[in-house]
């Protein structure tokens, strides 16, 4: 049992480790999106345009830019993760070192992805559709 | 789990009692099983999500005909099944560690992972489901 939060000092690591849980949650909401993605598409070519129309509202493009970033965090933090389980990586300054890097490596992956799912998607990058 | 993670690595330190070893759970009641499959199946979504994500940037959404097409391939259907089923197990494992954590009470807490477990077949089936529908079709 983990989430004993009130008696650690607090260090950006343990953000990151936070994120990773947060970001998991939120990117099973975005797996449940897709599942309802793929039954219109499988529906038939009215309702899956009708699913286009409703992805492509404000609200649900900022909806998906989250999922986008939540995906690739947990993606980059995951493999962290995995390194940690071998034993590997887990001296202080090491931690350090590769959570900043995960920071800044979901972030780029994250522009170039929303970059590259506008046009995927047939969105002008943050303009209107 | 340290205890494991040192016995992995063939060190003699070990912090799980002689009796906890032979009946092979831990405090959660099931062992490692719950923490090797959550290991597993990340490793497997790896690539399996880093190939639909590129495929599906090469594609134009809007297309009904062009994305029907694309998951009519047998290949685009059988990793995508593998995908949707492996999201469906990964996502799954690592909600119910948040409701084990966060939740209290015996009652809250079988409830809120009965709805994650329900939650989640019911996507795997109905991803499955409209997969093979597009690609059988």
């Amino acid at each position: 049992m983990s989430p004993h939060l009130g008696v650690y000092k607090f260090m950006y690591t343990m953000s990151l480790s936070i994120l990773h849980r947060i970001t998991g949650c939120a990117a099973t909401v975005g797996f449940l999106v897709f599942v309802w993605w793929l039954m219109a598409l499988a529906s038939g070519p009215d309702t899956y345009a009708r699913a286009m129309q409703a992805l492509g509202s404000p609200f649900a493009k900022l909806l998906l830019v989250g999922f986008t970033f939540s995906f690739v965090y947990h993606f980059c933090n995951g493999i962290r993760h995995l390194v940690w389980d071998t034993g590997r990586g887990l001296e202080r300054a090491q931690a350090r070192r590769s959570g900043a890097f995960v920071v800044v490596a979901a972030l780029l992956l994250t522009a170039l992805l929303i970059w590259l799912g506008c046009q995927a998607m047939g969105f002008a990058p943050g303009g209107a559709p | 789990m340290p205890g494991n993670g040192l016995r992995a690595r063939g060190c003699a330190v070990s912090l799980r009692t002689p009796l906890s070893k032979v009946i092979g759970r831990g405090s959660a009641g099931e062992g490692v099983g719950h923490w090797w499959i959550q290991r597993v199946t990340a490793i497997a979504l790896l690539p399996l999500t880093a190939w639909f994500v590129i495929s599906l940037l090469g594609l134009s959404l809007q297309s009904y005909d062009a994305m029907r097409g694309w998951f009519g391939q047998p290949w685009v259907a059988v990793l995508s099944l593998l995908l949707v089923s492996t999201l469906a197990w990964h996502s799954k494992l690592g909600v119910q560690v948040v409701i084990e954590d966060y939740i209290h009470g015996k009652a809250a807490k079988t409830t809120w992972l009965l709805l994650s477990t329900f939650i989640h077949v019911i996507a795997a089936v109905a991803g499955s489901f409209a997969i093979l529908r597009m690609a059988l079709a």
